[in-house]
């Protein structure tokens, strides 16, 4: 269906999302793919076997949950030009048995590193950011995370 | 499977050679390989080489057209960081399996001042770039993340990790191989820039360029052309995949495949971790290193910072056990990607058959040494070599 809507509103410039596993419509979620056989989750739109087991389906589409908890981090202080650092890259276990990587916004780089004990378990919520303009002048979408209450 | 032997290996000091080819690197370390095995370029029968950044550009048989174009197969192979260590496993198997009774290997790369590895993605339109916006898949964050999750299992510090890196720039200064060879003091770690947390400047591996080669034998070959001169045996070779576990796909999970290629190895060759002399292991990170140390059961799971607050990994000329990375390892002797599997087998090498090449570090009475490389997406060798 969001594919559709974009395909639709092709000739104006919207907001497009940064990887095919992000759909913006009706609300910013991540979507997976359950393997029948075994259960794994895969954070992906379509797969020809599973890695996990071997099986070649079927596939469930899955929405996956936008509240996580961080498993691990790093904090980023060289990357790409253009890459304003320091950032926290981190992986994000979600409740569907998949885990995400991302950035996490809205915390204190330098206050993580000082007590990075204070990530471990936190949990955090998927927030949809505007990361870049595409050369159509369409809005690129990130999923990132953020601190949540629980 | 027969019996496989090196007879002779080459090496050159790793750092920048801006003006020689890579084909010109590899030949160089054809040579003083084919020259210490006491055999010429006719005398090889196979062929595979090792490199990543030309892996289409049929680097072995360029490096056949310096040092000797015998028409013999040539495998070019890329396995990622451990490219020069699956060339080096082909030829061991092209000589076990009997096919063959004399194969070379080289590992050759060069990297310049090449900066961060990995990541990137988003097709032709950079604003679709994932790096910095969905997190990060470089090598530093990687190799960042195992180790804050070592933190978090076991309350490992960033001392532990910085101990690491002190004690292979210590190492290093007695290998002139090594690409760097000054000492730094826990403090300059610590102070350092910090690269990807928690690891700082000098816990993280610089690139460059460089090459190694490794002539393998049968046994029959063995007495031929050695002369009675000490020899290693390859005792173990062995080659993983990461197998599925639960984050290997969002991060890649350098430690199971490690495990499992330790336990092969280790049952290969009829030994335990005990009897390892020392071991040259995977260090492009020092966290990378210190849970290495518990996948290659060098000690037990969550034991890593005690055995490196009791010496663990330290030469024993500096009062340490288990002596791990003793050429300096990959944060001080260098890591040019394609070179680095077939330079540890040569460091391992020379310690157990007391090649003059390692004199100023050599581990006393070593019989058996481990070669662990890990490339990451992922692949994993562990070589074990005795005499």
């Amino acid at each position: 269906m969001a594919e559709q809507a974009a395909a639709q509103t092709a000739e104006q410039p919207g907001k497009k999302p940064i990887l095919p596993v992000f759909k913006l419509e009706p609300k910013p979620h991540l979507v997976g793919v359950k393997c029948s056989a075994c259960g794994a989750v895969f954070l992906d739109t379509k797969r020809l076997a599973c890695s996990k087991c071997g099986a070649t389906g079927p596939f469930q589409e899955v929405q996956l949950s936008d509240k996580g908890k961080v498993w691990v981090f790093s904090v980023i202080h060289q990357s790409f030009p253009g890459v304003k650092t320091p950032y926290v890259t981190a992986i994000i276990d979600l409740p569907e048995g998949v885990s995400v990587k991302s950035n996490l916004v809205d915390v204190d780089p330098l206050e993580l590193q000082k007590n990075p004990g204070k990530a471990f378990g936190m949990p955090v919520e998927l927030v949809a950011n505007v990361v870049a303009k595409d050369r159509q002048g369409n809005e690129v979408v990130a999923f990132q995370f953020r601190p949540s209450a629980n | 499977m027969r019996n496989v032997y090196v007879l002779g290996t080459g090496m050159i000091r790793f750092g920048r050679y801006p003006d020689k080819s890579v084909p010109e690197l590899g030949a160089e370390a054809a040579l003083i390989a084919l020259k210490d095995a006491g055999v010429m370029i006719k005398d090889v029968e196979m062929f595979a080489c090792g490199n990543l950044y030309q892996a289409n550009a049929m680097v072995g048989q360029r490096i056949l057209q310096q040092v000797g174009q015998t028409g013999i197969p040539v495998i070019n192979v890329s396995n990622a960081c451990a490219t020069g260590s699956t060339a080096f496993r082909e030829a061991y198997l092209a000589v076990a399996s009997g096919m063959y009774d004399v194969t070379m290997a080289i590992g050759v790369e060069q990297m310049g001042k090449q900066g961060l590895l990995g990541g990137g993605g988003g097709g032709s339109d950079p604003a679709y770039s994932t790096e910095g916006r969905v997190g990060s898949g470089l090598m530093p964050a990687v190799f960042g993340q195992a180790g804050v999750e070592h933190m978090r299992k076991y309350g490992t510090t960033l001392e532990h990790f910085a101990k690491i890196s002190v004690k292979s720039h210590k190492h290093a200064t007695k290998n002139p191989f090594s690409q760097y060879q000054n000492e730094v003091t826990l403090e300059d770690v610590l102070n350092a820039r910090v690269v990807a947390f928690p690891n700082t400047l000098y816990m993280c591996c610089p690139t460059g360029d460089g090459a190694a080669a490794a002539i393998l034998v049968s046994e029959d070959k063995l007495k031929q052309f050695a002369a009675g001169r000490k020899r290693a045996r390859v005792a173990a070779s062995v080659l993983t995949s990461d197998p599925y576990t639960d984050r290997d796909l969002t991060l890649p999970d350098v430690n199971t495949l490690t495990r499992r290629a330790a336990q092969k190895a280790y049952e290969t060759a009829g030994i335990g971790p005990k009897d390892v002399s020392l071991t040259e292991l995977h260090d492009c990170f020092a966290t990378a290193e210190l849970v290495h140390y518990e996948n290659l059961a060098l000690c037990g799971d969550g034991e890593a910072g005690k055995f490196i607050d009791e010496g663990g990994g330290k030469h024993p000329d500096l009062g340490g056990k288990s002596p791990v990375n003793v050429s300096g390892g990959l944060l001080s002797k260098g890591h040019p990607l394609g070179a680095t599997g077939v330079a540890n087998i040569c460091e391992v090498v020379w310690h157990v058959t007391g090649d003059e090449r390692a004199k100023a570090r050599q581990v006393p009475n070593a019989k058996v040494g481990m070669a662990h490389v890990i490339g990451l997406g992922s692949a994993c060798t562990i070589h074990l070599l005795t005499v």
